[in-house]
């Protein structure tokens, strides 16, 4: 069977929890809740990690290693922005980033990037004022043209019953370490788009923290396609009840290409929902992809209701995907809680049914793919990037792999997507 | 005048392991099938169900699950097996299948004009395509939000034939294989699937293979000839009375005594 697939971890919430397993050591000792994961502003917090942890056990360490070493930079990216009247984009020192309420780095890689960035430039301060509808979108595009490390900090702070597009897209060469910490007033309406379309040399870690308050709404989507190792955290917090997250991804892995998302989604609130969705595609030898979906639902968090979905397709052999959601639960008393992961290789019920209407095989497969990212792509509330993101993945597919696919010659691919867990649902 | 040409057809099909045992290997589904459908001609093929009637349909079409183990399949000469499932389309062969499967995230509207495209080898000119798709959905009671939706994706059992009968009358093949395009329809859709097969048929003198288990399309889609099919060949063959007998009598008589 040539399915890639990894069993969901499932873990039961304790009430006392052990310490924090020693980070670095020789033997992995696992965590017995997503909770105790660590998190502080303390460089020292975060040893020199072996790859044996659980956070880091999937991340090519010799590559990625350049963005672990405690060493100060100068260097950074070209910013270019576009903002909307009554946007402003100011630098502030790192100490009053904290004050803003900033969750703090979850690896170490995050808090190099906390701890330095005051030497490259300080914190980028993006403020969008409250009780405001700002129609067009914010733009930042971070372009790197050095393979320099750079530490990097980006600060959103959506104010409060706003409603407001941030897209902040990533390109050229870089060897980035960036946290991204979104601060959503109560009731605001936010969508935040990150692309990452660097160059095929870039190696890009991040931590995205959004902290989601008192019913208010967001939309973070994530598009990965460039770059020979993008490791991206999100990690969503409610900072109040009531408030909505849907968090979307799209990443299409080439050949020698490692790209892993991670998302946590502590449900510490009551009456809050979220709803991940994440579809990948792979092709070319060593294609890598990555994703981890952790949801917590605390004691606290009555009424929550929780849905997350990651879907993966193979489009050539010697790729890779690794998919993980994790599912733990602190309190009967929600409104749903479900979790799907399916990974395999086209289905040839689809191509069949696409052929038999005269469409050829090469057609029928890009068609499918299109299709498989445009559902995600879709719920982007920005036109034009809708445009770009459809011809970014048309680029992909007329690249290496596809071509490869269509020739008579290739193995007859079988395996159809075949959820490896249906979605559950806990009703109480 | 289209000739569809099936000549001593034999089809197996691989059956995977079960419960952790060796796999059976191929066996033999269709065993020698002798068939023509010429253009203007319906065919009805009834059956049992398991008797292998569906298996002609997808074998015609090329389904890979298939494997033609002997015979031949030739449209107006042209050697069907030896063509890829897209090839076989573009020769005009159509299949209407009975359970077609979801393509998420491709609307109606894009698939049907990427398959006409495909058919034509050429892009249909705009305009006339939005007035004769609009048509056609609206001979077919559908709805124009219905372009807009993924294919088959939530359809009901309803919108799903409809869909094939739609595309059936924009594509304009010469031979239509309808695989019991009548299950699971409640008597208004049956007779508005049966108006679009007619439209179809008169429209370019289309051949028929009328797969079903039930005489009661048969009411709408007036079959030439009536095969019977059991154990994967033709068992008898008559006009439209030998429907009227399989409805009286059942298939009881054709079946083999356990």
């Amino acid at each position: 069977m040539p399915l890639l697939e990894k069993a969901s971890r499932q873990r039961e919430a304790g009430e006392g929890m052990p310490p924090a397993p020693t980070q670095g050591s020789v033997t992995t000792v696992p965590e017995k809740s997503r909770a105790e994961r660590r998190a502080s502003f303390d460089v020292a917090d975060f040893p020199m990690p072996t790859g044996r942890e659980e956070d880091w056990r999937f991340t090519p360490m010799d590559r990625i290693g350049t963005l672990l070493r405690d060493t100060p930079s100068g260097a950074h990216l070209a910013v270019d922005t576009e903002l909307p009247p009554g946007v402003t984009l100011t630098s502030i020192p790192s100490a009053r980033a904290r004050a803003l309420g900033v969750p703090a780095p979850q690896d170490r890689a995050a808090v190099l990037a906390f701890a330095h960035t005051d030497h490259s430039g300080g914190v980028m301060h993006l403020q969008i004022p409250a009780d405001t509808v700002i129609a067009d979108p914010v733009r930042i595009r971070l372009v790197g043209s050095h393979s320099e490390r750079v530490w990097g900090h980006l600060v959103i702070s959506v104010g409060a019953h706003s409603n407001v597009t941030i897209v902040v897209s990533h390109e050229g060469t870089a060897r980035l370490s960036e946290m991204v910490s979104t601060l959503v007033g109560d009731g605001a309406q936010c969508t935040l788009v990150s692309l990452q379309e660097w160059s095929s040399d870039t190696i890009h870690a991040a931590q995205h923290d959004v902290v989601v308050g008192r019913d208010a709404s967001v939309r973070h989507v994530a598009v990965t396609l460039g770059g020979q190792v993008v490791r991206m955290s999100t990690n969503i917090t409610y900072a109040g009840p009531g408030g909505s997250v849907e968090a979307f991804g799209v990443y299409f892995a080439d050949a020698g290409q490692h790209l892993e998302h991670r998302l946590f989604v502590d449900h510490n609130a009551p009456h809050c929902q979220s709803h991940v969705e994440y579809k990948g595609a792979l092709q070319g030898d060593s294609a890598h992809t990555v994703w981890v979906g952790d949801v917590l639902i605390r004691a606290s968090a009555e009424g929550t209701q929780t849905y997350e979905l990651n879907r993966n397709l193979l489009l050539t052999d010697g790729a890779r995907a690794d998919s993980v959601p994790n599912l733990e639960i602190e309190t009967g008393q929600i409104l749903g809680a479900g979790h799907a992961s399916a990974t395999g290789r086209f289905d040839d019920e689809q191509l069949f049914y696409l052929q038999a209407r005269g469409i050829p095989e090469g057609e029928a497969r890009r068609l499918v793919v299109r299709g498989f990212f445009a559902d995600i792509i879709n719920r982007i509330p920005v036109a034009e990037l809708q445009g770009h993101l459809m011809q970014a993945v048309e680029r992909e597919l007329a690249g290496a792999g596809l071509a490869e696919v269509g020739t008579p010659d290739e193995p007859t691919l079988t395996a159809t997507l075949t959820p490896t867990s249906d979605p559950r649902t806990a009703d109480r | 005048m289209t000739v569809l040409e099936i000549r001593d057809l034999h089809v197996s099909v691989d059956v995977p392991a079960t419960g952790g045992g060796e796999a059976e290997g191929p066996k033999e589904i269709l065993r020698g099938v002798d068939l023509t459908v010429r253009s203007g001609e319906t065919h009805a093929i009834m059956g049992p169900n398991g008797s292998g009637k569906s298996t002609l349909a997808y074998s015609i079409a090329g389904h890979p699950k298939y494997h033609v183990t002997s015979g031949t399949v030739t449209l107006d000469g042209e050697d069907l097996l030896a063509m890829s499932v897209d090839e076989r389309a573009r020769a005009g062969l159509f299949l209407a299948m009975q359970y077609p499967v979801e393509v998420p995230g491709v609307t109606v509207s894009n698939f049907l004009r990427t398959a006409k495209t495909a058919m034509d080898g050429q892009a249909p000119k705009l305009r006339t395509w939005v007035k004769e798709f609009r048509a056609a959905m609206d001979a077919l009671k559908m709805d124009p939000a219905f372009a807009e939706r993924n294919v088959n994706e939530g359809f009901s059992g309803g919108e799903k034939k409809r869909h094939e009968v739609l595309q059936l009358e924009m594509l304009r093949p010469k031979i239509a294989l309808l695989d019991e395009t009548d299950s699971g329809l409640d008597v208004d859709a049956l007779r508005v699937v049966s108006e679009g097969v007619n439209r179809a048929k008169e429209a370019d003198d289309l051949g028929i293979l009328l797969i079903t288990h039930y005489t009661r399309i048969l009411r709408y889609i007036r079959p030439d000839f009536v095969h019977v099919f059991v154990d994967g060949r033709i068992v008898e063959q008559g006009g439209p009375e030998l429907a009227d007998q399989l409805e009286a009598h059942g298939y009881d008589r054709f079946l083999a005594p356990a």
